[in-house]
């Protein structure tokens, strides 16, 4: 379970993110939407630790991530963001193996090579497994870091984006693979996106975010109607059901 | 009680093989450490004659010297350069080394060289290598702890305060008394000819000193490595890491100035080969490498150029217009991210 309390970020006399308070609930896909600016992200990073709290909390199974130390809080929590430029040539084996470091001190043994092993099998990268990370395509290259991030071993798992620059096959193949994270290994699955139909019929909570508040948290059934839509975009977007999932149409 | 998640299915496990474009390191670290033994024994013995007693210490401390300024300025390289995120800024060109004259500069000026003369060098080297560690970290904090600035930003920032503190002390060393102001250029010029040997082990007490951390670091740089974001992510304590590495990179480049004064491009020459031989990132390789690089350049240089060319004090110059020209190319070829 995340528990964030009254989670503030400014950036000089600009509230970024505004005392937003929540409860993310174990296990399962929860989604991040909103508008551009929400806050989406940085309330991701602050969970995460990447970006320092200015007020409130945030506390991920019991650990208070502004204070538990970093190795036992990346045993818990794996955060994937959405730009992962390398300046280092790497093989795609080396990169995944770095998602162990926070368990072997980059000393690996024979348990962590099975980790890497089933990482990259999990994601079908076995093949690839010697390739340098800078030579792949970008979807193969989202799929390296995911590996590594499952290689972490984490209970959770937080994603920036994770579908940008994606296109519509290496999407769903993304958001299925998130699912399966989530079903299969029974991991906690936190991410940001855009597209409001991925999110509809990918996740088991939406939390619907305006101007750095939280403005609502639920289901796709509740958070799926015109009414809640306008309130967070500000647009008109009519909801059909098709084959039981709620699909936002919002071209015209 | 949080039960724990579920492992992921078991796997075919792979051999650990990887695509070999050059040498594996081990050969590469093999046939640098052979060249780099063999120049140093050349350096010693070639054309010994005469009284041994005299002439042998002194190329003994020689050798010393241009040992140390390879390790501090090769290990100081690797670390900035992983630290900062790329591969074309070292201290040198951030400005660090005219920081250490204009600390020197200023505390002649303030003080006096007579009274930093009684000091003795341990206490006079220990009160510099403070303030640089000092002042760089206030100058400096930014460059390491901001995150996306542009490369071009920070290459200028870099030139526009090594211009300034080279600047400040040119200011400051014509308003000095003339004979204080021998005294200091005898402080900071000094070459690998003759260096005092007081000075030469205090440096190496600090190098040895410092390198002992470096190496302990090596997995977390490598982690490092991969950004700011991905190293916090995997559990590295980003702000100590980096005040450990700017500490023991300040300390470095004092000792290179203080023993044969700044040198710009060496160790971006140093790191560049380093990384273009090995095709490595593990530190634990790239970091002796581009040590024994730089004892090859420094011993190998000296050797030919006075052996060979009969030249004296050209080495310098000529590592410069080597790592001027490396710069140059590493900044055309864009390899800079």
């Amino acid at each position: 379970m995340i528990t964030i309390d009254h989670a503030t970020k400014r950036y000089g006399t600009t509230t970024v993110v505004d005392a937003v308070s929540c409860t993310i609930p174990r296990g399962g896909v929860t989604s991040i939407i909103g508008p551009n600016g929400a806050g989406k992200s940085t309330l991701l990073s602050m969970m995460s630790r990447l970006l320092p709290l200015d007020a409130g909390s945030v506390v991920v199974d019991g650990l208070d991530v502004s204070a538990t130390a970093g190795p036992v809080l990346a045993r818990t929590l794996a955060i994937l963001r959405q730009e992962n430029q390398l300046t280092v040539r790497l093989s795609v084996r080396d990169l995944v193996g770095f998602g162990r470091f926070p368990h072997n001190n980059g000393r690996p043994t024979v348990v962590d090579r099975e980790h890497i092993d089933r990482a990259l099998a999990y994601l079908d990268l076995t093949d690839l497994a010697h390739r340098f990370v800078d030579e792949l395509s970008g979807g193969q290259r989202q799929r390296a870091f995911i590996a590594m991030v499952l290689a972490q071993d984490t209970d959770y798992v937080l994603l920036d984006e994770p579908l940008n620059n994606l296109d519509m096959k290496h999407s769903v193949d993304m958001m299925r693979l998130l699912r399966r994270l989530a079903d299969d290994l029974g991991k906690t699955v936190v991410l940001v996106i855009h597209d409001i139909n991925f999110a509809s019929c990918y996740s088991d909570t939406i939390l619907a975010m305006r101007e750095g508040a939280l403005l609502r948290q639920g289901t796709p059934e509740e958070i799926m109607t015109p009414a809640v839509l306008h309130e967070v975009y500000d647009v008109e977007i009519q909801v059909e059901q098709i084959r039981g999932n709620r699909i936002g149409v919002y071209f015209a | 009680m949080r039960a724990r998640t579920g492992s992921l299915p078991s796997a075919v496990v792979q051999s650990a093989r990887k695509p070999l474009r050059t040498m594996p390191p081990a050969a590469w670290l093999t046939v640098l450490g052979v060249t780099a033994a063999a120049l140093i024994a050349a350096f010693l013995l070639v054309g010994l004659e005469g009284n041994l007693a005299y002439v042998l210490p002194r190329r003994l401390n020689r050798i010393g010297a241009m040992v140390l300024v390879a390790v501090a300025v090769g290990v100081s390289t690797v670390l900035f350069q992983t630290v900062t995120g790329n591969r074309i800024l070292t201290p040198s060109i951030m400005g660090l080394d005219a920081l250490y004259l204009l600390i020197q500069t200023v505390l002649v000026f303030v003080l006096g060289a007579g009274t930093l003369l009684t000091l003795g060098a341990p206490l006079r080297f220990g009160i510099e290598v403070s303030l640089l560690v000092g002042f760089s970290w206030l100058l400096y904090r930014w460059l390491f702890l901001g995150s996306g600035r542009s490369l071009h930003l920070l290459l200028l920032v870099g030139i526009v305060f090594g211009v300034f503190f080279r600047g400040a002390s040119s200011l400051l060393q014509r308003l000095m008394d003339p004979s204080e102001f021998i005294i200091l250029q005898d402080l900071f010029f000094a070459s690998f000819n003759r260096v005092d040997p007081l000075l030469l082990l205090i440096s190496a007490v600090a190098v040895v000193g410092l390198c002992v951390p470096a190496w302990r670091l090596r997995h977390r740089l490598d982690v490092l490595a991969l950004g700011r974001e991905t190293a916090v992510g995997l559990g590295v304590d980003y702000r100590r890491t980096v005040t450990l590495v700017l500490v023991i990179c300040s300390v470095l480049v004092a000792v290179s100035t203080a023993l044969v004064g700044p040198s710009t491009f060496f160790g971006l020459l140093v790191s560049a080969l380093a990384y273009q031989l090995c095709t490595q990132f593990r530190h634990a390789v790239v970091l002796p490498v581009a040590v024994l690089l730089g004892v090859i350049a420094l011993v190998g240089g000296q050797l030919v150029l006075e052996q060979v060319l009969a030249f004296d004090t050209a080495l310098s110059i000529v590592i410069e217009f080597t790592g001027g020209i490396v710069f140059l190319v590493l900044l055309l070829k864009g390899r800079i991210r």
